[in-house]
C-alpha cells in the first residue's frame, strides 16, 4: 500500500449509523454493506486528510498490542479494490 | 402463556420502491407497472408520501427508489425527496430522463437527492425509440450529461430482450460514453406487459449465452470504473430466481394510489388483498398484514419446495410467475427444473416465432392494451406511460468486517432478486 495515500470514501457512498439495527452501514446506490468489528472506526478516519500511515498510527494508539499495521492496511486495500475508497 | 413473539426476529425492510405515478412519456412493452394503471386523480397527495417516507425511515428502510411511471411528472417530487432525506433515506431517482433538465436537477440536488438511475432502451437511437414508443434518445443523452455535470452518481438501466440483446457491447459502450458508474443489464422478467409481449421479447439460449460472454469480457476491462450488473433470465437454465430476496424479507413497494406489496408484480396476484398506506402504517403493513405474511418464510410451501435443500436460498422462486403460469401462487415456480410445471416454461421457450419483428409490440398505455404499428413514431403524441422501472429491490446486505477484532473481508451479497 502507498503510505502517502490519503483514503477517502468514494463520492457516492455514505457511512451511516443505523439506529434501528444498531449497525454501521456503507450505503451506495443499490447496495448496503453492513460493517462489523471496527470497520466503521477505520473508515471514519478515511477523511482524505489523513494518510494511510496516519490512520495506522492512530489505531495503534487506540488498540495497543493489536496487529493493526497488517490488518488495517489489508482492509484498506480490499475496500479500495471494491471501489469504495479513493 | 403467550406464544413466543417471533415478530422480533422479523427482518426490517432495507428498500422501498415508491411508484409515485404511473404516468410516463414512454410506452415500453415490458413496463413493470401493472396492466391496470392508476389514474393521476387517484394518486397519493404530497403529505401522504411525506408520511410514507417518515414511516419508512422509522421502520428501518435505508434506500428509497423514487420511481413510476416517470416520477418527474410529479410536480411535488422535490418535497417528497426532502421528506425522504429528512428520514435519513438514501434517495435514488429512477427516471426515463425525459424532463430531467438542469433546473429540475438543481431543485432535486438542493434538497439532497443522492443518485440517479436512467433507463435506456438500446444503444441505437432508432431501435431505442422503437422500443420506447416515442422520440426520447436525445433527451436521455442530455439528462445523463446534466447529472454528470452536477457530480451525482449515475447508473444506467437497460431491460434486455430478443430485440436488443445483440447490441449488448454497444449498450455498455454507451454507458461508458455517458459517464455512468453502474450499468444494470436486466433481462426481462415476464409479468404484466412483458408477458403480453413475450412472443417478441423472449430470447433464446444462444443469444443469451453470446450476450453473457460479452458482458464477462467487458466486466474485466471495466473493473474499478464501471460496475456491470447482469440480472439473470430464468426461462433457460432450470433455476428459479430468489425473487425479491424472499417474500416480505428485504423490500416493499408502494403504488401511486398507496397500495403496498412486497413487489411491483404482486398486484396481479388474485386473492391477495393489498393493504393501503392511507389506512395503515408501514410498520403494520410490514409486520401484520396478511399480504406481507402470505408467502413469508417456508410454511406456505408445498412439495417439491417444502423438503427441498434450496428452499431457504431460492424461496421457491417467484410467486407472481407461479401464479401467471399455473394460476396458483403456492406452486413451485415453473422456472425451476424440479417443478412439476417446468414443461410450461420449456414449451414457451421452444415456441418462439422465427421472426420477432413479425409480432408487433403491445405498447404500455393508460386505459387499455393497444397495438400501434411496429415502427417508431417519430413525433408520438405524449400520453401517460412508463419506462421499465426496475422492481428495484435493495440487495440483501452484505457484510464487511474490519480489524482490529476478527474477520475483515468485505463480502458481496447476492445481486438484487427480481
Amino acid at each position: 500500500m502507498d503510505a502517502d495515500w490519503r483514503p477517502a470514501l468514494a463520492a457516492s457512498i455514505l457511512l451511516r449509523h443505523d439506529k434501528r439495527r444498531d449497525a454501521d452501514l456503507l450505503v451506495m446506490p443499490e447496495r448496503v454493506v453492513v460493517l462489523s468489528g471496527q470497520a466503521a472506526s477505520v473508515l471514519r478516519l478515511c477523511d482524505g486528510n489523513r494518510s494511510a500511515g496516519d490512520i495506522v498510527a492512530e489505531l495503534e494508539r487506540r488498540f495497543p498490542g493489536a496487529p493493526v499495521a497488517d490488518d488495517v492496511t489489508g482492509f484498506l486495500d480490499r475496500v479500495r479494490d471494491e471501489g469504495w475508497l479513493r | 402463556m403467550n406464544p413466543p413473539d417471533d415478530r422480533r426476529a422479523l427482518n426490517r425492510p432495507w428498500g422501498l420502491l415508491a411508484e409515485l405515478t404511473h404516468a410516463c412519456p414512454l410506452h415500453c412493452p415490458y413496463c413493470s407497472n401493472p396492466l391496470e394503471l392508476v389514474r393521476r386523480s387517484r394518486e397519493l397527495p404530497t403529505e401522504e408520501w411525506e408520511r410514507v417516507m417518515r414511516e419508512a425511515g422509522e421502520l428501518g428502510v435505508v434506500h428509497v427508489h423514487l420511481s413510476g411511471g416517470e416520477p418527474l411528472l410529479r410536480p411535488d417530487l422535490a418535497a417528497i425527496v426532502a421528506a425522504a432525506v429528512r428520514s435519513d433515506l438514501y434517495t435514488q431517482l429512477v427516471t426515463s430522463g425525459l424532463g430531467l433538465d438542469g433546473a429540475r436537477l438543481d431543485e432535486l440536488a438542493a434538497v439532497g437527492l443522492h443518485s440517479v438511475q436512467l433507463s435506456v432502451q438500446d444503444a441505437d437511437p432508432v431501435n431505442s425509440e422503437l422500443i420506447a414508443g416515442r422520440r426520447s434518445f436525445a433527451a436521455k443523452e442530455k439528462a445523463a450529461a446534466a447529472v454528470r455535470e452536477r457530480g451525482l452518481p449515475l447508473g444506467l438501466n437497460v431491460v434486455l430482450h430478443r430485440r436488443n440483446l445483440d447490441s449488448i457491447e454497444e449498450i455498455i459502450a454507451l454507458g461508458e460514453a455517458w459517464g455512468v458508474e453502474r450499468i444494470e443489464l436486466a433481462n426481462t422478467q415476464f409479468y404484466g406487459w412483458a408477458l403480453l409481449n413475450r412472443a417478441t421479447l423472449l430470447p433464446d439460449r444462444d443469444q443469451l449465452a453470446r450476450a453473457e460472454e460479452a458482458v464477462e469480457r467487458r466486466r474485466e476491462r471495466l473493473a474499478g470504473r464501471i460496475e456491470l450488473v447482469w440480472v439473470v433470465p430464468d426461462y433457460f437454465d432450470g433455476v428459479a430466481k430468489p425473487c425479491m430476496g424472499g417474500w416480505g424479507a428485504v423490500s416493499l413497494t408502494v403504488s401511486p394510489e398507496g397500495t403496498a406489496l412486497p413487489c411491483p408484480a404482486a398486484y396481479a396476484l388474485e386473492g391477495l388483498e393489498a393493504p393501503n398506506v392511507r389506512e395503515h402504517s408501514l410498520e403494520w403493513i410490514w409486520e401484520e398484514s396478511e399480504a406481507f405474511n402470505a408467502y413469508r418464510g417456508s410454511d406456505w410451501m408445498r412439495e417439491p419446495c417444502r423438503s427441498c435443500a434450496h428452499r431457504d436460498t431460492d424461496f421457491g422462486g417467484c410467486r407472481c410467475q407461479a401464479f401467471a403460469l399455473t394460476g396458483d401462487a403456492t406452486r413451485t415456480d415453473p422456472a425451476c427444473r424440479l417443478s412439476p410445471d417446468h414443461h410450461i416454461i420449456q414449451r414457451i421457450a421452444a415456441a418462439r416465432p422465427a421472426d420477432p419483428t413479425a409480432v408487433p409490440f403491445t405498447y404500455r398505455k393508460l386505459g387499455g392494451q393497444q397495438t400501434p404499428p411496429a415502427t417508431a413514431p417519430s413525433t408520438a403524441a405524449p400520453s401517460p406511460a412508463t419506462p421499465y422501472d426496475a422492481p428495484a429491490s435493495t440487495a440483501a446486505p452484505s457484510t464487511a468486517g474490519a480489524p482490529p477484532g476478527g474477520g475483515s473481508r468485505p463480502a458481496e451479497g447476492p445481486p438484487p432478486g427480481r
